[in-house]
């Protein structure tokens, strides 16, 4: 069985055409001023995703979650929450809770009262309350913590604590600004994976907003790459890497190769693009892009290989000369300049610890790749 | 950069042994007076005076320069200078109780001084709130229209309160002249008066506190008060209010101490008849010249307000231990 990346994906209601969407961006427009931060947008998050918003920052994606929150009202479009209309709606009344980039915790109150404060706001009996608490404590690690204020913690447990408390009412949908940005980075890959657990035991819907593509690749189903308040793409994290439908998400999500050119000639997917100074690519994604079409060429570094001679069964080879090479432990990365100048970066996994065939500054070398690693794109 | 800083950290201690021990006094005794300057000025400043003012409240009044006996000097030596000291008393001290009107004169100046504080907390309030909330581009702006008025002087700017306020004054004028009321309101010479004096001329120093108390309180923090289904009110009296508390007690002490002595506002605006300590300490002092009473009335007052004091500084150390 074939498959985009190297996971095989058994929860994608965005697949099934009678899934009902959860959360739903109608044509939502923002301005503030003459400024522009969302666009006629559209964007349909199902039950239970875990779905990430990437994009530089002021790209408009915090925008859209403090619309979810219900601190922004859109100046155009609509939002729907399970079929409602959320227009309207203040924050206090709406089914979602957000964790803030700043954490946003009560600094006159313990952790357990911060934990407890939405759940006293419904309401709920003071019994519960300890209870569920309780619950929500031991969920982060954090029973002993219980009596201390925000200022006794550390960055990691302040995190924690407003994780706890805005999961503890059990939204609908969680929104996370920039979870795990103010942790240093071991921390931060740590609970990447923590949340992806937490996500999956409690069942909830979590939107989070992410400027680290490699976060937002590690923990969503599905990823939205924003670009000045417009949606570029939303798909699975192995379709955005594999598969960019276009030049700005293949060179914003990863390293990225990428030749312009115009189609030789092609027929039924397959092509020959001619690159220019000789160069012609081989592929077999080229789509329904027509013969004369300029397109561009995109190819991951990884899926290119360096060597000292011409492989004699590749469909691709194109020569050049070693310029930088930087030893990462894991894997090579090679910097070739090929004869027009143009300069490719290819990497090698150092799967052996002995290589058979070394490469030095300043040696010729052919880079190529196979008819199928590479994407056209038109956009 | 951070090595070399980590290698003379860790070389001090052995040239520190190689010093003598007179230039290691001699360092201890630089950091010692950078602790002394402020008690040094402390004892000049407070203390000296504090004590020759408590001095002539144990003194009796007498036709004479300086108005009071004894005068201690040395002439006598020093077995003069204790039969000096015997002569002192707690008559002054006895006397304030006998007297109902002192008695009076300090709770009203208490009552008058604790509504003030709480009317300029009311106003102030919503100015300093409003200011934290403006736009940052602006704040500079307002805070120096809070700070204007100090460039003129608080006796004039009482007097012009007198104009305003009279019977036949500005606001008696406005409100006859659009039909409000037909018979002029007696505001003048009133408590009314002095409340409005008060709270006119305290209000930047509630302000101020309130402003900075307020303005380094983080937006977001009500945002997640209503994210998290506390609505706009009850967001204000759960975290607003309380994060904003150490600015609230600041403001009111820097009221409240300074309006119980107010001896301007209550001549000015309360006219003859209200009874405040700053006046009766004015009369003591001035009309009658019983120079020893007047000490003593000023020492009670002092008394009367440490307690003030002490829980203001005991507010700031939590407002410390709150920003840790």
């Amino acid at each position: 069985m074939k498959s985009l990346g190297s996971i095989r994906r058994d929860f994608a209601p965005w697949n099934d055409p009678n899934a009902k969407p959860y959360i739903q961006f109608d044509n939502v427009t923002k301005k503030f001023g003459d400024f522009t931060a969302v666009n006629n947008l559209s964007l349909t998050i199902f039950e239970r995703e875990f779905f990430a918003l990437l994009g530089a920052s002021g790209c408009g994606k915090s925008t859209l979650l403090r619309m979810l929150a219900g601190f922004e009202e859109p100046t155009a479009g609509r939002i729907l929450l399970d079929g409602q209309d959320l227009r309207g709606i203040p924050p206090y009344r709406r089914p979602v809770n957000m964790m803030f980039q700043s954490y946003a915790l009560f600094p006159h109150m313990t952790v357990e009262n911060n934990i407890a404060f939405g759940l006293k706001q419904d309401g709920m009996p003071k019994p519960e309350i300890a209870s569920r608490v309780a619950e929500m404590l031991k969920l982060v690690k954090l029973e002993q913590f219980a009596k201390r204020k925000p200022h006794q913690l550390s960055g990691g447990q302040r995190q924690r604590v407003a994780l706890a408390r805005s999961v503890a009412k059990r939204p609908k949908v969680l929104l996370l600004d920039e979870p795990l940005g103010a942790l240093d980075k071991k921390l931060r890959e740590e609970t990447q994976f923590e949340l992806m657990d937490l996500q999956q035991n409690l069942g909830l819907t979590f939107v989070v907003v992410t400027h680290d593509q490699e976060e937002a690749m590690t923990m969503a189903d599905r990823i939205a790459i924003i670009d000045k308040g417009e949606v570029m793409q939303v798909a699975t994290p192995a379709e955005v890497y594999e598969a960019p439908g276009s030049r700005f998400v293949a060179g914003f999500v990863g390293n990225v190769n990428m030749f312009e050119g115009k189609i030789a000639r092609g027929e039924a997917g397959s092509a020959s693009i001619d690159a220019g100074n000789g160069i012609t690519i081989r592929t077999d994604n080229a789509g329904t892009a027509g013969a004369g079409t300029a397109v561009t060429f995109a190819i991951r570094p990884e899926k290119i290989k360096v060597s000292s001679k011409k492989p004699a069964e590749a469909v691709n080879a194109i020569e050049g000369e070693v310029y930088d090479i930087a030893y990462l432990g894991d894997m090579t990365v090679y910097h070739v300049r090929l004869d027009d100048g143009q300069v490719v970066r290819a990497s090698t996994m150092n799967a052996a610890r002995i290589t058979e065939d070394p490469l030095s500054w300043n040696d010729r070398a052919w880079v190529s790749f196979r008819p199928d690693a590479g994407v056209v794109l038109t956009r | 950069m951070s090595s070399a800083a980590v290698t003379t950290a860790s070389a001090s201690p052995a040239s520190n042994a190689g010093k003598s021990i007179l230039a290691r006094l001699g360092a201890a005794f630089v950091g010692r007076l950078v602790i002394i300057i402020p008690y040094v000025w402390l004892l000049f400043f407070f203390l000296i005076p504090f004590v020759i003012v408590f001095k002539i409240s144990l003194s009796q009044t007498a036709i004479a320069i300086p108005p009071y006996t004894p005068a201690l000097d040395f002439s006598g030596g020093i077995s003069g200078f204790l039969a000096q000291l015997k002569q002192l008393s707690l008559d002054n001290y006895t006397w304030l109780t006998q007297d109902a009107l002192y008695f009076n004169a300090y709770v009203t100046s208490v009552i008058i001084a604790a509504v003030s504080t709480v009317l300029t907390l009311l106003v102030g309030y919503p100015i300093a709130y409003g200011m934290a909330r403006a736009p940052a581009t602006i704040r500079p702006t307002l805070l120096m229209l809070v700070i204007l008025p100090f460039w003129t002087s608080f006796l004039i700017r009482v007097y012009a309160w007198i104009g305003i306020l009279k019977p036949e004054g500005l606001l008696n004028q406005l409100l006859l002249a659009t039909g409000v009321i037909h018979q002029p309101l007696i505001i003048l010479n009133t408590y009314t008066a002095i409340f409005i004096g008060i709270v006119y001329s305290y209000l930047p120093f509630m302000v101020l506190p309130l402003y900075s108390a307020l303005e380094k309180m983080d937006y977001s923090l009500i945002e997640a008060a209503k994210d998290l289904g506390c609505p706009p009110t009850s967001a204000f009296w759960k975290i607003t209010f309380p994060l904003s508390l150490p600015g609230v007690i600041a403001g009111c002490l820097l009221v409240f101490i300074p309006a119980v002595g107010e001896f301007v506002i209550p001549d000015l605006l309360g006219g003859s008849q209200t009874l405040m300590i700053g006046k009766t300490l004015w009369n003591e002092f001035f009309a009658n010249r019983d120079w020893p009473v007047s000490s003593a009335v000023a020492v009670i007052l002092l008394l009367l307000l440490i307690v003030p004091i002490m829980l203001f500084q005991r507010a700031q150390a939590r407002a410390q231990e709150m920003d840790r």
